[in-house]
């Protein structure tokens, strides 16, 4: 496991790559996800009876 | 069936935004479920069960994530160049909305191929950074991208936004083939390419399909988002129609 971690002394180089290759793919996903939600409940809200948006 | 549809050319049917959000919701779970086993099984297969190099050793797993970000950022930067020239020509409703959604993921991916790029240049060249041809045309897509979007959010109307920003990615489309070729037209430290070349991969198959399925799944990703991204710019386009019905109805007087 620690050799695994080691990486054969290339640690300090491969473990950011792929940490931020990562967060970068989960934080475009989670982004586009809540913008799309965000939208929908701004259209729900003045598609409501009242029309009026609630605060 | 609505009459006015049916001298229209069947492909053009997905010209509909409703049809294309129809579309979009069966596909979408489908292309989420396969990209996030794709890339469960690529870092499976990238990190524990391919060989390590042996002139680089370990630093050669950056690979696998630095290639696909790489191929992405230029498949990306071609499909918004292609929907911005349909866009252009046909302007077909669907067409600026795609590649304006695309953006994003595109210099995202730039940015990834980038610092990995940096992150495995350091160990094996000795240097973060070099201005050579392959990653001084690969800073240039960043840039491209990061105009374009800057183009879109400076200018309100979205048709007179989507015709500026389209010039813009149509014109940096010379850019790809000069990224593509780079590596063979000029002298450089990064690698020819290993993969996409006439006589076959050069790289040998317990490397080559860690990649290949890392591949498939940042691809299987990009589409995804770019689904979602898609769906998100057809409803921001609602709401805005909503709220300018909205403002027309208080101004015409109180109810």
């Amino acid at each position: 496991m620690s050799a695994f971690l080691h990486m054969g002394g290339y640690a300090a180089y491969v473990w950011p790559a792929y940490g931020l290759s990562m967060a970068g793919l989960v934080a475009i996903v989670l982004l586009s996800l809540n913008a799309r939600r965000a939208l929908r409940r701004q259209i729900a809200r003045l598609e409501s009876p009242d029309g009026e948006p609630t605060k | 069936m609505n009459e006015t549809a049916l001298p229209r050319a069947k492909g053009v049917s997905l010209a509909n935004p409703v049809r294309f959000l129809g579309l979009s919701s069966r596909v979408l779970p489908v292309l989420a479920v396969s990209a996030v086993l794709c890339l469960g099984a690529g870092l499976v297969l990238a990190l524990f069960v391919s060989p390590a190099d042996y002139q680089q050793s370990e630093a050669v797993r950056i690979m696998y994530v630095h290639v696909p970000a790489a191929w992405l950022s230029m498949m990306g930067y071609s499909l918004m160049a292609a929907a911005s020239a349909v866009g252009f020509v046909w302007k077909h409703p669907l067409a600026d909305v795609t590649a304006k959604a695309a953006a994003p993921m595109g210099a995202l991916f730039t940015a990834l191929a980038l610092i990995t790029g940096s992150l495995w240049g350091k160990p094996m060249w000795g240097a973060w950074w070099v201005w050579d041809a392959r990653l001084t045309s690969v800073l240039v897509l960043f840039f491209l991208y990061l105009s374009y979007i800057a183009l879109w959010s400076a200018i309100e109307d979205p048709v007179r936004a989507g015709r500026a920003a389209g010039i813009l990615a149509m014109a940096g489309f010379v850019n790809v083939p000069i990224i593509k070729f780079s590596v063979d037209w000029w002298n450089t430290l990064h690698q020819p390419a290993s993969i996409f070349r006439m006589d076959g991969p050069t790289i040998p198959a317990p490397m080559l399909w860690p990649l290949g399925v890392m591949a498939l799944g940042y691809s299987l990703l990009f589409a995804a988002v770019l689904l979602v991204r898609i769906e998100s710019e057809i409803l921001s386009r609602r709401l805005r129609g909503l709220r300018h019905r909205v403002a027309r109805a208080e101004l015409a007087g109180p109810t």
